[in-house]
């Protein structure tokens, strides 16, 4: 069954082509690893998915129901599609707590009492139970993306977005990171992923989508598709960045 | 003729001072009132609504605030209102301060990061939502200490309400130069009480300006 779906979508910005008609489809239970230079169109395709961004042409359905710009417009969208970015945006504001809180407090209208529930057993799954009333300045960077990603579980998406979530980390932060998104995958969670992380991508990853110049150039099974690439793009990719 | 001491001077400037501080008061928060009211407006994403805040902005910026004096003066006055001094030195820097408030503020929501706006997209968060739990919060932070700043204009605008023959410092400054002829003692007093008055403003906006840079 498919959860996401698009399909012949077009973006411009101005007169700049940055989608040119992609294609794609994404199954519940899914991990689609997108992969591709900078400004292929990687973050723009997500950033369409959740309606940050207006496409010009073409359509993208979720769970089967094409997504309108009322879904955006009332933020129905947001509620099945959960992003996580790679500068965090945490609210330093806000404790790590109420980061998580905030959202379905306000938005689902859960009760304080609820919303505290959710938010400890978010906190607990990635790892970070003891850091409820820290503000997120004292946290590494590492901790800090785990708590962008409970923050985003705490409103049970049915799909979790993950843009570059890991370009922004000192090197031996990303490991518990992506530890954590192994184990969502393991748990059945949708991911639909930008990332640099080539053997994150083979490894957890079921699927690889290879973007270049604002098209699907190649996708495939991530295994096969990393160690035999049949475009000559792909290889050039894979070389520069391996 | 009646002869003026120095304490009588005093007491008359200080009296008049009041009537200084008020205005500035009322100025200041009628400023705000406005300034918050067309902050939202800016904050929406309609075009033209932006434009008319831009418009009013250049308009109150780019005009000396005497003449706003002036025409909030005599010109409510000819289209048939009766306005007193007092009501017409409070429109003219109700705008005036508010002006100036807008584009401060717009500054410290600027300085933002675009990604908080999103993140609280992401959530599903309303417009107004975000506005109040995720964007004022910190935009309150920053814009305070340049907001108390600002005040000092507001209370050195105020002398301007002399034009149109409202009874403030500078006003009562210049009756009692008429009775005592003695300008430069009485305006260094008059220059003397301004500063008491701006002077701990400008430090608290210092103060402030520390305090909260550092705990960020």
């Amino acid at each position: 069954m498919s959860l996401v779906n698009l399909h012949q979508v077009h973006k411009y910005y101005g007169d700049f082509h940055v989608l040119k008609g992609i294609d794609l489809d994404v199954k519940a239970g899914e991990v689609v690893s997108i992969i591709g230079k900078s400004g292929s169109g990687k973050s723009t395709l997500l950033r369409c998915v959740n309606g940050l961004e207006e496409y010009q042409k073409g359509g993208i359905t979720l769970d089967g129901k094409e997504v309108t710009s009322e879904d955006i417009q009332v933020r129905r969208l947001a509620l099945s599609v959960g992003m996580i970015f790679q500068s965090f945006n945490l609210f330093p504001h806000l404790t790590v707590g109420e980061n998580i809180m905030l959202a379905p407090t306000i938005v689902l209208n859960k009760t304080k009492a609820e919303a505290k529930t959710i938010a400890e057993e978010m906190l607990e799954k990635v790892g970070l139970g003891d850091k409820f009333d820290r503000y997120p300045e004292k946290l590494s960077g590492g901790q800090q993306q785990r708590v962008a990603i409970a923050r985003a579980l705490a409103m049970s998406p049915k799909v979790l977005l993950c843009d570059e979530i890991t370009s922004a980390l000192d090197p031996e932060l990303v490991g518990d990171v992506l530890k954590v998104l192994e184990q969502l995958a393991a748990e059945g969670m949708t991911l639909i992923l930008v990332t640099h992380e080539m053997n994150f991508a083979r490894d957890v990853g079921d699927r690889v989508v290879f973007m270049h110049e604002g098209k699907v150039w190649e996708e495939g099974n991530s295994k096969k598709l990393l160690s035999e690439p049949e475009t000559e793009e792909l290889r050039q990719f894979i070389g520069a960045v391996l | 003729m009646i002869e003026f001491s120095n304490y009588d001077i005093i007491r008359n400037l200080i009296f008049a001072a009041q009537w200084t501080v008020l205005l500035s008061l009322v100025a200041f928060i009628g400023g705000t009132l406005v300034a918050l009211a067309l902050t939202a407006l800016r904050l929406t994403r309609n075009s033209i609504l932006q434009k008319l805040v831009a418009v009013y902005i250049e308009l109150f910026q780019g005009t000396p605030l005497l003449m706003q004096m002036f025409l909030c003066f005599f010109g409510v006055s000819l289209l048939g209102y009766e306005i007193s001094a007092w009501s017409a030195a409070i429109l003219a820097l109700t705008l005036f301060t508010s002006a100036f408030l807008v584009e401060i503020w717009r500054g410290c929501i600027d300085t933002l990061p675009k990604g908080q706006w999103e993140a609280s997209r992401c959530l599903g968060m309303s417009f107004l939502q975000i506005l109040r739990h995720i964007i004022l919060p910190q935009a309150l932070r920053v814009a305070i200490a340049p907001t108390v700043g600002f005040s000092v204009q507001v209370v050195k605008g105020t002398a301007l309400a002399s034009v149109i023959g409202f009874v403030e410092l500078t006003k009562a400054g210049t009756m009692l130069n008429n009775a005592t002829f003695e300008p430069f003692k009485v305006f260094a007093m008059v220059a003397v009480i301004y500063f008491l008055l701006c002077y701990p403003l400008s430090l608290s906006s210092k103060i402030l300006e520390k305090k909260f840079n550092v705990s960020r």
